[in-house]
């Protein structure tokens, strides 16, 4: 037990070190403009004393190291200054965002993981016959469509032909769980559909991989059903490399929310990102940023935890 | 040498798709009607056999736009990828040649690109570079790279431990030698997969930017902003809008297709 708690207290000072130099990365970058965010709100034509001026007003006169440790120190305390096109408080605008761009990885989620895990176990149960192989061929080529494709799809057939769901998602804080439920049905969905396919595939690799052991050999000549086989003695221990590839998988969920939330207008972080970035408001985008790496880096940290824990050679170390 | 029966059905669509997609990329200007950005009649006509597909938002033929389209879009996903490619697998092979503190500095720095997502990485290069083509193609070479070099690196360090290799640096060899003349050959196969993979995933990744009106920009013909544009359509039961967006999917198939077959054929593995 000892040895775990040590190798996973490594893995998270790695990640908080990550973060830190993440933090740094996005910080950094906005040094490369040409100019600075002063000239960048003036335009090229500003006297000098106006640039002076915003210059000092926004705090850019102090050396950058300094600014750098004032911009993270406040941004631990949850103030992540204001935007720049409308002036309003960042964090109040980020806040009702996230929580909607949360909700709806979360939903995608509960859609896609038992489908992928149930699609994997009989793809892998019924390997290389034709039930695997259209599964083969439908997975991979929803790898290769654009989740925008995706979108106008379900729009086309449920939406608009069938008729049974919106194809905007406009939710706000006041919308009951119901509605807001169907709201981010066809959102979900997409999203769900999107990583689908790759959870799907690898749950089956994992699968086979472990068929490939001599105890499941053992557990087949003593007579056992191959259902049970399968699901009493391969499953356990393909779940670390499964749960792996999940987690990784909602990591992606989180840069297919940017394009899905555009399809479908739904109010999430997504959506802000793209619309700062078309602004050029550079706090709101450096703050988003941080809030999507943040959460990528986690959900990474937590797969990587995850697969140690679930590691029996590592559980009982000899 | 292949021989083409032995090509699996799969793998033979995809090659004769992309065939189709790259002869559509160089005679788009002999095959459209129209030219690429003319406006040609009103917004949203219907299809019509003078406009095969309609037009779109502003009156520009959607057949014609369709097939500058693929040039464009083809044309920078090339570029960004094969400026990727020149980036990381040069990397991945200095890191891997040289070993030691040349290798732990690249790798480090790799990490730490890799450690934000992708797009999201793009977004705020793009919010502070501004968005053009270049920067475009400059932005998403350098973050696609990062894949690269893991990839090179990987199979490349597994070369190096040969004799021949260790044969050719006892014999004096430089650097430069032994990263082309030994370990490059033996790696080829692994990284001409690899290509078609990233261009696949660079393809989407522009389509995607061009999507969110932060790619490629009008008047140049794009599929990614092409579907922005016409997408209102959608709600009228058109399925015009989703014809750029088709196209995006039928060459990603295609090319995964290919990739497959190819990774199969060069791990050795038979059909059992």
């Amino acid at each position: 037990m000892y040895q775990i708690g040590k190798i996973i207290g490594q893995r998270v000072a790695l990640g908080a070190l990550t973060l830190w130099i993440v933090s740094i990365v996005i910080f950094a970058g906005v040094q490369f403009l040409p100019g600075d965010i002063a000239t960048e709100i003036l335009g090229r034509s500003a006297t000098p004393e106006a640039v002076a001026a915003i210059r000092k007003s926004l705090g850019l006169d102090v050396p950058a190291h300094i600014r750098y440790f004032q911009w993270l120190g406040s941004i631990l305390q949850g103030n992540f200054g204001t935007a720049l096109a409308n002036g309003r408080d960042i964090a109040e605008l980020i806040r009702p965002r996230f929580i909607n761009t949360l909700l709806l990885a979360l939903s995608a989620a509960v859609i896609s993981v038992p489908l992928a895990l149930l699609g994997g176990i009989v793809a892998a149960l019924y390997r290389n016959t034709i039930v695997d192989r259209s599964i083969n061929i439908v997975t991979l080529a929803s790898i290769s469509f654009p989740e925008f494709f995706v979108g106008y799809v379900l729009i086309l057939f449920l939406s608009v032909q069938a008729g049974i769901l919106p194809s905007m998602s406009d939710v706000d804080s006041s919308t009951a769980l119901v509605d807001r439920l169907i709201a981010m049905a066809l959102p979900s969905l997409t999203l769900a559909v999107v990583v689908l396919a790759h959870m799907m595939r690898m749950t089956r690799t994992s699968i086979i991989n472990v068929l490939g052991n001599q105890y499941i050999e053992t557990a087949r000549l003593k007579g056992l059903p191959e259902r049970r086989v399968l699901v009493g003695h391969a499953l356990p221990n393909a779940l670390a490399p499964i749960a792996n590839v999940i987690v990784m998988n909602l990591a992606y969920l989180i840069t297919g929310v940017v394009v899905v939330e555009v399809v479908f207008v739904y109010p999430g972080l997504g959506q802000l990102i793209v619309d700062s970035v078309q602004k050029r408001d550079i706090p709101v985008v450096q703050a988003c940023s941080l809030i999507f790496a943040a959460t990528y880096v986690v959900l990474n940290l937590i797969a990587d935890i995850l697969s140690i824990v679930t590691n029996p050679r590592l559980l009982h170390p000899k | 040498m292949i021989k083409l029966r032995d090509i699996p059905l799969s793998a033979k669509f995809g090659i004769i798709v992309i065939i189709m997609y790259v002869l559509t990329a160089i005679f788009a200007a002999q095959l459209a009607p129209y030219g690429e950005a003319d406006i040609v009649a009103t917004p949203f006509e219907a299809w019509s056999s003078q406009f095969w597909l309609g037009t779109d938002n502003l009156g520009r033929d959607m057949f014609t736009r369709l097939l500058f389209g693929a040039r464009n879009t083809l044309g920078i996903a090339f570029v960004t990828t094969v400026i990727a490619f020149a980036l990381g697998a040069t990397g991945g092979l200095v890191a891997a040649t040289f070993g030691g503190w040349t290798d732990q500095i690249l790798s480090r720095f790799v990490d730490v690109l890799m450690s934000i997502p992708q797009l999201i990485f793009a977004l705020l290069l793009l919010s502070i570079f501004g968005i053009s083509i270049p920067s475009l193609i400059l932005v998403i070479a350098v973050l696609d790279s990062t894949r690269v070099y893991r990839l090179t690196r990987a199979v490349a360090i597994n070369v190096t431990v040969f004799d021949y290799v260790e044969a050719s640096r006892l014999r004096g060899e430089g650097a430069i030698w032994i990263m082309t003349r030994e370990i490059l050959p033996n790696i080829v196969p692994t990284l001409i997969a690899e290509f078609g993979l990233r261009f696949c995933f660079v393809f989407l990744l522009i389509s995607g930017l061009s999507f969110l009106g932060l790619g490629i920009q009008p008047p140049t013909a794009d599929w990614g902003s092409m579907v922005r544009d016409s997408a209102t359509l959608i709600t009228y039961g058109d399925v015009t809008p989703l014809l750029p967006a088709a196209a995006i999917a039928l060459l990603a198939v295609a090319i995964n297709l290919v990739v497959d077959w190819f990774l199969h054929r060069a791990s050795g593995l038979k059909d059992d």
